[in-house]
């Protein structure tokens, strides 16, 4: 039980900072986007369910499960609500030098 | 699961909260600096629960990253919101 979650933290802290450099080496809005909202979504849900798993089956861990709940509903709908002020704005594409 | 793993898990989480700190600080666009704020408001409520877990108190701790959890949410939807209605200014792709 304890392998199996540690596992899924670590699992979820890679997903993390991969996202954070993906933010950070992206070169335009969009593909920063792409980075940081999977990756993140992703990665919380993982050290969230790893710290349920290693709980047990308790108050605590039905309280994690919902919060990992809310963030997978949630993240995506703020994602999409940033992605769509950007695009009504046409924030502009990443092209590759010389490609137009 | 050991304390000092839960700490490493929460000190690399926060290594990634700076490298996207730099975004915030440094984003050409407005939206840029929303995007960061968003991702390091969803890392805090990660971190938030593997401090509950250090400190062996974790319904405590959940609840407090549940109602940060919410309010990042609708601080991101009000925000986005906002931005959609007056305009983002852009200069440089980069």
């Amino acid at each position: 039980m304890t392998a199996v979650s540690m596992l899924l933290v670590s699992l979820g802290v890679f997903f993390l900072v991969a996202g954070a450099v993906g933010l950070i080496r992206f070169p335009d809005f969009y593909t920063r986007m792409h980075a940081a909202g999977k990756c993140d979504t992703l990665g919380s849900l993982l050290v969230l369910t790893g710290l349920a798993v290693h709980q047990g089956l308790d108050l605590a861990s039905v309280k994690l499960i919902i919060v990992a709940v809310l963030i997978f509903v949630t993240s995506p709908t703020a994602t999409h609500a940033i992605a769509r002020a950007a695009t009504r704005n046409q924030v502009p594409w990443w092209t590759r030098e010389g490609s137009r | 699961m050991s304390p000092a793993f839960l700490l490493g898990t929460a000190l690399a989480i926060l290594f990634a909260v700076s490298l996207s700190l730099y975004r915030v600080l440094r984003g050409p666009t407005i939206i840029d600096r929303l995007v960061g704020v968003n991702v390091i408001g969803t890392k805090t409520i990660t971190v938030i629960v593997l401090t509950g877990f250090l400190f062996e108190r974790p319904e405590f701790f959940i609840d407090i990253a549940f109602l940060y959890a919410l309010i990042n949410f609708i601080g991101a939807l009000a925000l986005s919101r906002y931005f959609e209605r007056k305009g983002v200014e852009h200069g440089a792709a980069r």
